[in-house]
């Protein structure tokens, strides 16, 4: 059935409104459960929407500049660009967003843009502390995106398309037709490169709170903070349908969404309580070495 | 923890206030409920030199139920700016831990004073340490908040005659809440950002325009101690 362009931008909205919610209460429980392994109690859970509203009332800001301006701009951009593209729940209308014979390749791209976007306007800042993050950010992302590009490719080799949905088609049909399992290390080496993308332990060099205080975005403040924050939580909620969609066999419904993002989402909790932080020259050999060998080896899966 | 500020300390570098601009702070300060009636009136201030490029603007809060909600969202997130000055920075170090776990009130760390909301004055302040808590302060976004920690931030505790540190720091920055004790104990810190919760849901915590409105008075009052400002200009 063919939707109206209307209809199918509203569809949109609603999604990324369910997305930009579920990103945040999500953000806030693994938050929570990080403290548990702390021995806290941790934030409230609705503590994330009063940071946000706190951030958007204060009453003054300054600014270095248009590129200042324009940085939290691309960053939401490429948030809300790649969840876009992105097909929420597979077989449904609403959910469907703006999915097309090629999006996987449109995602791979709108993934660094906001990144780029940020690295621009966070130079501006001025700011040494932004400098230096931002410059660990662009390595680590370089080195990160080899072995994520080619757990992609072979995705795309072994089920000869380069459509999210289709990929999505070709799981269905029990656990054991999901990308996990017929291709196990195009799955590794992509969740490694997942670890780095979220910036959490090991690879939160980035925004390494105690040694360059918040990294790239030191200098952002009020309003402008307000709209990273929306950003990380489309951004976390878009990357994990992502994944969710490549590897694990998609979701046919909210709920069964919501549980296989959960876990995914673990997956990083689990390894970032447990390990200590690399440091960047560290994190990029270890990149550009162990899940790129593993992707190699996904493709040569793909390719058998 | 008190809001008091006692008569015998108010020694400091005051410069003798003209009768109208005293009374008018006296009636700001005590609306707002901080000081007693003996708060030192507006020192002189002839020197045109601010230290920065620009005076910072009175930002007037909106009205009734919206500014309520806004207020309500500030005080559950306070997000601090830890400056180690004095001993108070060991004291909240544990105020993060599992023990104490502050993040329970909405109160988290923030490295970087453009995002912070909360000012944390963590003990006795050098004339050196002061230019930074200045202009650390003027950086930070308004609706900003200070809390000051211990005697020496009151009337200089044991530096009380210290030739290098300076006693009252609400002479310097406006100053919401005061923790006393040497050091306050991470108890009586989670308890002072209770307090001040409590200031701004009710409105109170409008100390950033206090500190606008009477600006000449506070540069007076940090001249008079810091004789070479001898850092790059920045705007706010």
């Amino acid at each position: 059935m063919e939707t109206s362009l209307v209809l199918k931008i509203a569809y949109a909205a609603l999604s990324l409104f369910i997305a930009f919610n579920y990103g945040i209460l999500l953000g806030a429980t693994m938050y929570r459960i990080r403290a548990r392994v702390q021995g806290r109690l941790g934030i409230r859970l609705f503590q994330p929407y009063l940071d946000i509203i706190k951030n958007n009332a204060k009453r003054t800001s300054i600014s270095h500049g248009i590129m200042f301006y324009l940085g939290p701009i691309f960053r939401i951009t490429g948030g809300v660009g790649t969840f876009l593209f992105i097909p929420m729940i597979y077989g449904s209308v609403v959910f469907s967003n703006f999915s097309f014979a090629g999006d996987v390749l449109l995602v791979l791209y709108f993934i660094f843009f906001g990144q780029l976007g940020m690295a621009l306007g966070a130079g501006e800042g001025g700011h040494p502390y932004s400098a230096i993050g931002v410059s660990r950010g662009l390595a680590q992302m370089t080195a990160f995106e080899v072995p994520f590009t080619l757990a992609i490719i072979a995705l795309a080799v072994q089920y000869n398309t380069l459509s999210i949905t289709e990929i999505i088609a070709a799981q269905q049909g029990g656990i054991l037709s999901w990308s996990l399992f017929t291709n196990p290390a195009a799955t590794v080496a992509a969740l490694i490169a997942f670890l780095g993308m979220n910036m959490g332990n090991p690879f939160s060099v980035v925004t390494a709170p105690q040694e360059i205080p918040i990294g790239p975005p030191v200098e952002y403040h009020s309003n402008y903070l307000g709209l990273l924050q929306t950003n990380r939580s489309i951004f976390t909620a878009a990357k994990l349908i992502l994944f969710m969609n490549l590897f694990f066999g998609g979701a046919t419904n909210l709920l069964v969404m919501i549980i296989k993002t959960f876990f995914i989402y673990m997956i990083t909790v689990i390894i970032g309580v447990a390990f200590p932080r690399f440091r960047v020259e560290q994190s990029i050999r270890f990149f550009l070495v162990v899940p790129t060998l593993i992707g190699l080896v996904g493709l040569v899966i793909a390719l058998w | 923890m008190s809001t008091d500020i006692n008569k015998e300390d108010t020694q400091t570098q005051g410069g003798q206030p003209s009768g109208d601009q005293q009374e008018s702070i006296r009636q700001v300060v005590e609306a707002m409920g901080v000081g007693p009636a003996d708060y030192p009136g507006p020192a002189d201030a002839s020197d045109p030199q601010l230290f920065c490029e620009a005076r910072p603007k009175v930002e007037k809060p909106f009205r009734g139920v919206f500014e309520k909600f806004l207020n309500w969202a500030r005080a559950n997130s306070l997000w601090v700016l830890g400056f180690g000055t004095g001993c108070g920075a060991i004291e909240l170090r544990p105020l993060m831990t599992s023990r104490f776990d502050a993040s329970r009130f909405g109160v988290a760390g923030r490295a970087t004073p453009r995002q912070s909301s909360v000012f944390i004055i963590g003990g006795y302040a050098s004339v050196k340490t002061l230019k930074r808590i200045v202009r650390s302060y003027e950086q930070m976004q308004n609706p900003k908040f200070v809390i000051a920690l211990g005697s020496c931030t009151i009337n200089g505790g044991m530096y009380w005659d210290s030739y290098n540190t300076i006693n009252r720091i609400d002479q310097y920055i406006p100053v919401d809440v005061y923790i006393t004790g040497c050091m306050p104990r991470p108890e009586a810190i989670l308890a002072g950002f209770v307090k001040l919760q409590e200031l701004i849901k009710s409105g109170r915590g409008e100390k950033a325009n206090e500190y606008s409105e009477h600006f000449d008075w506070y540069k007076a009052n940090q001249k008079k101690v810091i004789k070479d400002w001898d850092m790059p200009d920045y705007n706010w």
